[in-house]
C-alpha cells in the first residue's frame, strides 16, 4: 500500500476484475492468481481467451505461467532488475507514452538517468531472463492498446517490497497504462477485507478514509464526532508492536481475529514476545496457536453470523448478512461496543447500519454509501455523494496526488541468499484448497481429504542429487527454526528453490522465515529465506 | 422445512465472491454462489463452496474463558468484559495508553473494524492499531 500511494496517491487496485477479461496484454508478477485469488484467475483466463496477451513474471512455473505468452522466469528477489530493465528497452525504443509523461507526471528525468546502467545483457545476467524474452515482454506491454498489471504478495513481501510496487507504478506511467479502461496497477488483496480494514483506520497513522492522525485539521474532526481528546502521535505497526512487547514497553494485547503466531515472519519470537503480556486479550471464533497464550478468549461471531459490508481487493463494498444468529451470542461490534462502555467511552451506535452511517459521515471517499444503497448493488469508492455511481477506475483525470510521481528505484537484493550452511532458498505461498493458516479450511472435510500435511516443493534435479524420492519426509532448516515435510518432486519450482504452504500449525512454515522487513511498509519477507535439507 | 437464503460475502480471499448461504432451524445446510454478483458470476471456488463447513464447525468457541493458572474457566458474558476492562484500565492508567495494543482484523467487517479502531483510540487513548495488511 505504501508503494502505490507514493507514487499516485492512492494505495488499492486501480481497476475493476471485468475489466481484466478485456485488456490486450495482462502483466501479472508474483501472483499465483489460480490458487490465491481463483475468481481473478479466471477473469486473466478469460482475458487470455478473449485474444489478450499473457506475461507471467515467477520464479516458478505457476498454472497461469503454462498459460502465458511469455514466462519470464526470473530469479526470486530480482524484481526490480526485471522491470528496470523492460523500461530500459522501452526507452531505448522510444516506446514510452511521451504525452502521459508530461501531461501526467513528475520526476521523470530522475527515473530516466537510473535506467541507463540496466542494460539487456546486466539484466539477463541478474534475473537470469534471457535478452529476447525481455524485448518481447517489454514491447508487448508498451505498445499494446492497454495494459494491465497484476500483482500480489510474490511483490510486496519482500524487504524491497515498497521498491517493487514502485517499480510497477513507474512501469505503467512510463507507458500510459493507467487511468483508463483495461489498465493499470491492480493488486490483490490476500483477505476478504484487508481493503476495508485499512480503509476503517486499523492502521496507526491513519484514521477512517486515509485521513492522518498527524494532521491536526483531521484530528480536530474525529475529536468533535467522538467527544473526546485523541492521542496526537502515530501509533506502532504489528511487529514493532511485538518488539515492544518483547522489550516490555507494551503490557497488553488486544488481537481481534488474527494469528500472529502462525502468520508472523520469525513466529517463534511472536510467540515469544506474545507470552510476555500482562494481559492478552484474544477475540477469535476457534482456538488458536496465538489463543492458546491468551489470558481471556472472548468467542466472536463468524461473517455468516454478522450484519455489516466487506471491501474487495477493487474497492467495492458489498453487504454481509446475517444467516444465523450468533453462535455465542453476540456479535463482535456489541463486544466491542459493551467493552468501550466499561473503560469509559459510551459508544452510541452498535447496530452495523447505524455504525456505517457514522463512518460514512466522517469519511468522504464513502459518503455517499449506505447499507439500503449496498443492499440493491455494491459500490466502489470513492462514492462522494449519494447520487454518485461509485468508481471503478481511478486516476483517469488526475492522479489522486495530483501528478504521478516517477522514483528511480535500486535494487536491494533479499537479505538473506543461500549459502554454504544453507544452500536452499526457501519461498512460501498458498495451496488451492487452503487458506492462509488453516484456521478455517483444515476444519472443512474435503479440503482437509485433499490436502491434509505439508508437503514442500523441490525441483527434480535437487531431489535426485540429494536421493530424494516423491513423499519423503525431510527436515527444513533455518538459521531460526526447524520443520519436518513431505517433498513433492516437480519443475514448478527452479533448481536451488523450494516452495512450501503456510497453512499448516503442525508444521509451521513462518518459524523458518526470514525477519527482515521493508524498511517504509514493514512488510516481511516471506518470499526469501535460507534453509537446508536433511533426512529425518 | 422452513429454508431460507441470505445473500453475503465470502469470508475467504481479496475477490469477495457473492455467496448464498441456505439455512434451516438456525442451521447452514449448503452454499452456492449468488448468480447475480459482479465477481464471481455465479462460480465459486472449492474453498468457497465448503464454507459452512467451518462456521459450524465443533471447535468452535461460545464462551468466554479466562485463565487460571493451567485450566480454563468459562465465563458468562458480563464477567467477562468486567474483568477484561479492569485488566485494561489498569495497565492503561498504570503505564500509560501506549502500553497497550491492538491488531484489529482484515476478516472481521468495515463496522467491526471501524469499532475496534474507534475503541482504540477513544477508550485506550493510543494510535497502537494495526492489522495483518502488510503480511
Amino acid at each position: 500500500m505504501a508503494g502505490l500511494a507514493t507514487s499516485f496517491g492512492s494505495g488499492a487496485m486501480t481497476n475493476s476484475f471485468a475489466e481484466l477479461a478485456h485488456s490486450k496484454c495482462l502483466f501479472v508478477i508474483g501472483s499465483n492468481t489460480t490458487v490465491a485469488h481463483p475468481m481473478v484467475g479466471m477473469r486473466l483466463i478469460e482475458g487470455r481467451r478473449n485474444g489478450g496477451r499473457l506475461i507471467v513474471a515467477d520464479p516458478r512455473r505457476t498454472a497461469l505461467a503454462k498459460l502465458a505468452d511469455i514466462h519470464l522466469r526470473l530469479r526470486p528477489g530480482t524484481d526490480v532488475p526485471l522491470i528496470n530493465g523492460l523500461m530500459h528497452i522501452i526507452c531505448e525504443h522510444g516506446w514510452q507514452n511521451s504525452n502521459f509523461i508530461s501531461t501526467r507526471t513528475e520526476n521523470f528525468e530522475e527515473l530516466h538517468d537510473s535506467l541507463r546502467q540496466w542494460t539487456p545483457k546486466y539484466v539477463a545476467d541478474v534475473t537470469g531472463v534471457p535478452q529476447d524474452m525481455l524485448l518481447r515482454a517489454a514491447e508487448l506491454y508498451a505498445r499494446s492498446e492497454a495494459s494491465a498489471i497484476v500483482y500480489c504478495l510474490g511483490i510486496t513481501q519482500h524487504r524491497c517490497g515498497v521498491n517493487n510496487v514502485r517499480s510497477l507504478a513507474n512501469l505503467a506511467m512510463l507507458c500510459g497504462q493507467v487511468g483508463r479502461a483495461y489498465t493499470g496497477v491492480n493488486p490483490l488483496r490476500g483477505q476478504n477485507n484487508v481493503q476495508g480494514a485499512c480503509d476503517m483506520g486499523g492502521l496507526p497513522n491513519y484514521y477512517p478514509g486515509y485521513q492522518k492522525v498527524e494532521d491536526c485539521a483531521a484530528r480536530a474532526k474525529f475529536e468533535a464526532a467522538w467527544g473526546c481528546t485523541l492521542p496526537a502521535r502515530n501509533g506502532l505497526t504489528t511487529i514493532e508492536m511485538m518488539h515492544a512487547l518483547h522489550d516490555g514497553h507494551i503490557k497488553a494485547m488486544i488481537i481481534m481475529g488474527e494469528n500472529p503466531v502462525v502468520s508472523d515472519p520469525d513466529a517463534g519470537h511472536a510467540a515469544e514476545a506474545l507470552s510476555r503480556a500482562e494481559f492478552l486479550l484474544c477475540l477469535d471464533i476457534f482456538p488458536t496457536p496465538t489463543t492458546e497464550l491468551a489470558h481471556m478468549v472472548l468467542p466472536g461471531a463468524s461473517f455468516a453470523e454478522s450484519e455489516g459490508t466487506f471491501t474487495n481487493s477493487e474497492r467495492r463494498v458489498q453487504r454481509v448478512r446475517q444467516a444465523i444468529p450468533p453462535l455465542a451470542g453476540r456479535t463482535n461490534s456489541q463486544i466491542i461496543a459493551a467493552l468501550s462502555r466499561r473503560l469509559g467511552h459510551v459508544m452510541p451506535n452498535d447496530e452495523p447500519c447505524d455504525i456505517f452511517d457514522e463512518m460514512c459521515a466522517l469519511t468522504p471517499i464513502m459518503a455517499g454509501m449506505s447499507h439500503a444503497r449496498l443492499d440493491t448493488q455494491s459500490l466502489c469508492w470513492p462514492c462522494p455523494h449519494q447520487e454518485h455511481p461509485g468508481t471503478p477506475i481511478l486516476h483517469q483525470t488526475g492522479f489522486t496526488r495530483g501528478r504521478g510521481l516517477f522514483a528511480a528505484i535500486p535494487h536491494v537484493p533479499p537479505a538473506e541468499l543461500p549459502d554454504e550452511e544453507y544452500p536452499f532458498l526457501l519461498s512460501t505461498g498458498m495451496r488451492h484448497a487452503h487458506y492462509l493458516t488453516g484456521t478455517m479450511t483444515r476444519r472443512c472435510g474435503i479440503l482437509e481429504r485433499e490436502l491434509p500435511e505439508l508437503t514442500a516443493d523441490i525441483a527434480p534435479a535437487d531431489a535426485r542429487r540429494l536421493n530424494i524420492r516423491e513423499g519423503a519426509r525431510m527436515r527444513l532448516t533455518s538459521r531460526r527454526g526447524s520443520i519436518v515435510s513431505r517433498m513433492h518432486i516437480t519443475d514448478s519450482v527452479p533448481e536451488g528453490v523450494i516452495f512450501a504452504p503456510l497453512h499448516f500449525a503442525e508444521a509451521m512454515v513462518n518459524l523458518l522465515t526470514c525477519p527482515a522487513l521493508d524498511p517504509v511498509s514493514k512488510t516481511p519477507e516471506y518470499k526469501i529465506s535460507a534453509i537446508r535439507l536433511e533426512k529425518v | 422445512m422452513d429454508i431460507r437464503h441470505t445473500a453475503t460475502t465470502c469470508p475467504y480471499c481479496g475477490c469477495g465472491c457473492g455467496l448464498t448461504l441456505e439455512t434451516s432451524q438456525g442451521r447452514i445446510l449448503r452454499t452456492s454462489p449468488t448468480p447475480h454478483s459482479p465477481v464471481n458470476e455465479g462460480r465459486l471456488c472449492i474453498k468457497g463452496w465448503n464454507v459452512h463447513d467451518f462456521v459450524q464447525h465443533a471447535d468452535r468457541l461460545r464462551k468466554p474463558l479466562l485463565r487460571t493458572g493451567s485450566q480454563w474457566q468459562n465465563l458468562d458474558w458480563d464477567n467477562a468484559l468486567d474483568i477484561a476492562a479492569a485488566r485494561l484500565a489498569h495497565i492503561r492508567d498504570t503505564y500509560g495508553p501506549d502500553s497497550i495494543g491492538v491488531l484489529t482484523s482484515a476478516r472481521c467487517t468495515n463496522e467491526e473494524n471501524y469499532l475496534l479502531q474507534k475503541f482504540t483510540r477513544c477508550a485506550l487513548r493510543t494510535n497502537n492499531i494495526d492489522h495483518c495488511a502488510r503480511l
